[in-house]
């Protein structure tokens, strides 16, 4: 299990090194979105409309944080359960995304984007939200502010800890970690 | 006839549920601290520590410990020598969530029609209630405020008397399984058995207030709660999924007579982030 540092945007030489079980510290923009801006931006997409982020080498967060209280510059925020997005992802891996961050496991269609577009899924802990609020510096709503929480945010984040989930390779670190620990 | 007010209710409310939000309860801190000794994968024990230091951040710095601040969920005995004035009960616990949502700066999570609009309604309510009425001059609320990721893990089935309690336990252990890092293991895993469909999930979410460690009063049950805990242990699922050997905290089975043709069988989860807390007013 390898550590990585690395600087959003990505690119796929950053993509190609990272293996299921790594972590990843990230530094630089990534956006949230989750589900009902998932469905704003494919229909945005398939209607050919401009987007309000830029795709290419971008990090997606599916979060959506809670207030910032006086002084902080977001709530809470922690990662959302990702396979509510899974029908958007190909989609969005094929216009440029390298990575999406969230919880839990997904489907194939995923992991089949991950190899064709060269791209990767990221997992960090759910319910750590105060914690991983620390590593956002900056928070700005960017599009969508009529969905409340689930605007599109673009956050600037400083060592902001994942796991490596899917890699571009076909390794899956909830298979790999399940094999590994049943003991039946 | 005692008298509340109104006013005082809906104070009480707002910081019952503004504490419930940035507060775990003891008994799951210190489970999560067990779980933290215990657990094998180095990947599963970073994300306890994690977890731990995430709540003592939430408790020094009072944020919520999770940005999904939920649907609230509140579970109310009110004696019958209780007199609201100036409002009903319900109107006092919609407001007062309303007021802790927004005081608190917790997340507003609901939209107003399920399927079509999903337009959020701003004020984090509705909310949902279970009220029974009980003798006295005394008010008890326990809040809950239940995140979506654990809630959409949950499910119903209506077993055939006939499958016994393999059958349950095949149930709930599928159940748990097909779950994996979802609803952000380790767990509680709240089961209902018995009543109708509607009751038996009630009781499988009232299950999940009870405190860690206690078992339920007949010792078949009590035993049956061990039984899946240990199981569940052993599928290797670990902290959020990622492989190791805590899954779940805890095991709360919460029984009911059934028609002489039924067994029902609910299964609610609960995250790590177990958030309730109880006030007797």
């Amino acid at each position: 299990m390898s550590e990585w540092h690395l600087t959003t945007p990505l690119t796929d030489d950053d993509i190609e090194k990272l293996r299921a079980g790594d972590r990843v510290y990230l530094t630089g923009i990534i956006y949230t979105a989750r589900d009902a801006a998932h469905k704003r931006l494919v229909e945005a997409i398939e209607k050919g409309n401009p987007l309000p982020i830029e795709l290419n080498g971008a990090v997606i967060y599916y979060a959506g944080p809670a207030p910032a209280p006086p002084g902080y510059p977001i709530g809470s925020i922690g990662p959302t359960t990702s396979y509510r997005m899974d029908k958007f992802t190909p989609q969005l891996h094929a216009l440029g995304v390298k990575a999406t961050i969230g919880k839990g496991e997904r489907s194939d269609a995923v992991k089949q984007a991950l190899k064709t577009y060269k791209a990767v899924y990221l997992v960090t802990a759910g319910g750590v939200a105060a914690l991983l609020a620390k590593r956002v510096k900056r928070a700005e709503v960017i599009a969508y502010e009529d969905l409340g929480p689930e605007a599109i945010r673009l956050l600037e984040v400083d060592e902001f800890p994942c796991f490596v989930a899917y890699d571009m390779h076909g390794g899956d670190i909830f298979v790999q970690g399940v094999t590994q620990y049943a003991r039946k | 006839m005692r008298v509340i007010e109104f006013d005082e209710l809906v104070d009480k409310v707002k910081q019952l549920v503004i504490d419930a939000n940035c507060y775990l309860p003891d008994d799951v801190m210190n489970a999560i601290k067990t779980a933290y000794e215990e657990e094998e994968s180095p990947i599963g024990r970073e994300i306890l520590a994690q977890i731990i230091e995430n709540n003592e951040i939430a408790r020094r710095e009072r944020l919520p410990i999770c940005q999904d601040t939920g649907f609230a969920v509140f579970f109310v005995e009110l004696g019958s020598e209780i007199y609201i004035k100036g409002g009903t009960l319900e109107q006092a616990l919609e407001e007062g969530t309303r007021r802790g949502y927004k005081e608190g700066y917790l997340r507003k999570s609901i939209v107003d029609d399920p399927v079509i609009n999903r337009k959020n309604t701003g004020d984090n309510t509705p909310i949902a209630t279970h009220i029974h009425i009980v003798t006295g001059d005394k008010l008890k609320i326990t809040f809950m405020p239940k995140g979506g990721g654990a809630e959409n893990m949950a499910e119903v089935a209506m077993l055939s008397p006939a499958e016994g309690i393999e059958g349950v336990k095949r149930f709930v252990i599928e159940r748990v399984k097909r779950s994996g890092g979802r609803p952000c293991p380790p767990v509680i895993v709240g089961v209902g058995i018995g009543g109708t469909f509607d009751y038996v999930a009630y009781l499988a979410k009232r299950a999940l207030l009870r405190r860690i460690g206690e078992h339920h009063p007949d010792d078949r049950f009590a035993q049956l709660e061990r039984d899946l805990l240990d199981e569940i242990n052993q599928l290797g699922i670990g902290p959020m999924g990622l492989g190791g050997r805590v899954t779940a905290l805890a095991v709360h089975v919460e029984t009911y007579p059934c028609h002489i043709a039924t067994m029902p069988v609910a299964v609610n989860l609960n995250c790590h982030a177990a958030r309730h807390k109880t006030i007797v007013i």
